[in-house]
């Protein structure tokens, strides 16, 4: 797979446009659900997940040939993924009201708080509470999380993308399995 | 209610992720079966892994593709064009001189509508022809334009007619060699030869 996306990659060097589509069919389902995982909207995460494949399209020419393109374009999309939380934290309850319930988003979150664990449960589908808790976590415990358990990259992986030494990714998914574990203790 | 081991969390941690040692998993194992609370712990960590694992796998939209290269930018095109310049620089250069070729080429082929004539000494113009009256010498090479030259007298030097006839007299007298051009095809081969003539008497200069 490395293989067939690196000579689609040279051709794009060569001017050719449309072998960036190939690419593109390769990776988006594992790039739209990185996304759709960190932001828990779908919205967004076209947006974002969009956002990530022309960037790496308008850089390409900074690809280094000899690495895995995959853990590059992880790391462009991880990024601003990053970047848009980052964002939308000073108008989070603002944000929310204004959008409206738009199933898993903030508003829904600041409601499901004065609820007991059971009427939570009762109220939501498993899937939903898990990423619910996934949105929960801190951005940097969340990718980790994500990364690992969801696009089930390996520790090394995770530590390129993340640009961390793979210590530090072991600390951050241990907590954020710590965190995890307390929330979902009670399904 | 057992003393936990300081370091006990640290190793549930390493055995999920795989990279426990011997030694610790001994201490880790010894441990879980004797204090229910870390079993416990460990139970639930291992549970949220597999719910985390459990969720369904998403696809992005059809058209995701499709609407990714729409929104390529454009100017990228410029950008494909200068790395391709760069990549051969000897067909951009083989390029630039063709263009400026053709470019003084054309426009001299388009302005040459006009009767023109080298200027040099002891020529006479008359109605569109030049002439070399008889027993004057032209020093120099003569380029006629949509025009006639008529030679009586002596030219020491090559005689060029465009778009013109030329009419040599008895007496008449060229050292060099007499060219008459009247297509565009020979025009432009004239043109070749003057240009790499030019540039060989450059690289000699040089």
């Amino acid at each position: 797979m490395e293989e067939f996306v690196k000579s689609r990659i040279k051709q794009v060097l060569k001017g050719d446009h449309n072998a960036f589509g190939e690419i593109v069919e390769v990776y988006k389902d594992r790039i739209y659900q990185l996304c759709y995982r960190m932001l828990g909207n779908a919205h967004e995460a076209e947006d974002t997940s969009q956002e990530a494949f022309i960037r790496a399209y308008v850089n390409i020419d900074r690809f280094n040939i000899n690495r895995k393109f995959s853990t590059w374009l992880y790391r462009i999309a991880t990024n601003l993924c990053i970047d848009r939380i980052r964002k939308k934290k000073p108008d989070y309850f603002l944000d929310a009201e204004v959008k409206g319930t738009d199933g898993l988003n903030l508003y829904s979150q600041v409601q499901s708080k004065e609820m007991t664990p059971d009427e939570k449960v009762a109220k939501m589908e498993l899937q939903e509470l898990i990423q619910m808790e996934i949105l929960n976590l801190p951005e940097k415990y969340r990718s980790a999380i994500v990364l690992k358990y969801i696009e089930e990259l390996s520790l090394k992986e995770i530590s390129e993308v993340l640009d961390l030494p793979i210590g530090t990714v072991k600390t951050r998914i241990h907590r954020g399995r710590e965190v995890l574990r307390k929330q979902l203790r009670n399904i | 209610m057992n003393q936990c081991p300081v370091d006990i969390k640290e190793y549930m941690h390493e055995y999920l992720d795989g990279e426990i040692s011997p030694e610790h998993e001994q201490i880790l194992q010894d441990h879980l079966a004797i204090c229910s609370d870390c079993k416990q712990d460990l139970h639930e960590l291992e549970k949220t892994i597999a719910l985390v694992q459990s969720m369904s796998h998403i696809k992005a939209s059809d058209d995701f593709t499709l609407k990714v290269m729409q929104n390529l930018p454009r100017e990228k095109k410029r950008v494909g064009i200068k790395r391709w310049f760069s990549h051969h620089p000897f067909l951009t250069a083989a390029a630039i001189f063709l263009i400026l070729m053709s470019g003084s080429l054309f426009s001299s082929w388009g302005d040459a509508e006009q009767f023109s004539v080298t200027k040099v000494p002891n020529i006479v113009v008359e109605n569109n022809t030049a002439i070399v009256p008889e027993g004057e010498t032209v020093e120099g090479d003569i380029v006629v334009r949509n025009g006639d030259i008529r030679i009586e007298g002596k030219v020491d030097g090559n005689v060029t007619v465009v778009n013109g006839d030329k009419y040599l007299a008895s007496a008449g007298e060229v050292t060099g060699k007499v060219e008459e051009i009247n297509e565009i095809f020979s025009w432009l081969w004239y043109q070749i030869k003057n240009g790499v003539n030019s540039f060989i008497n450059l690289l000699a200069g040089s």
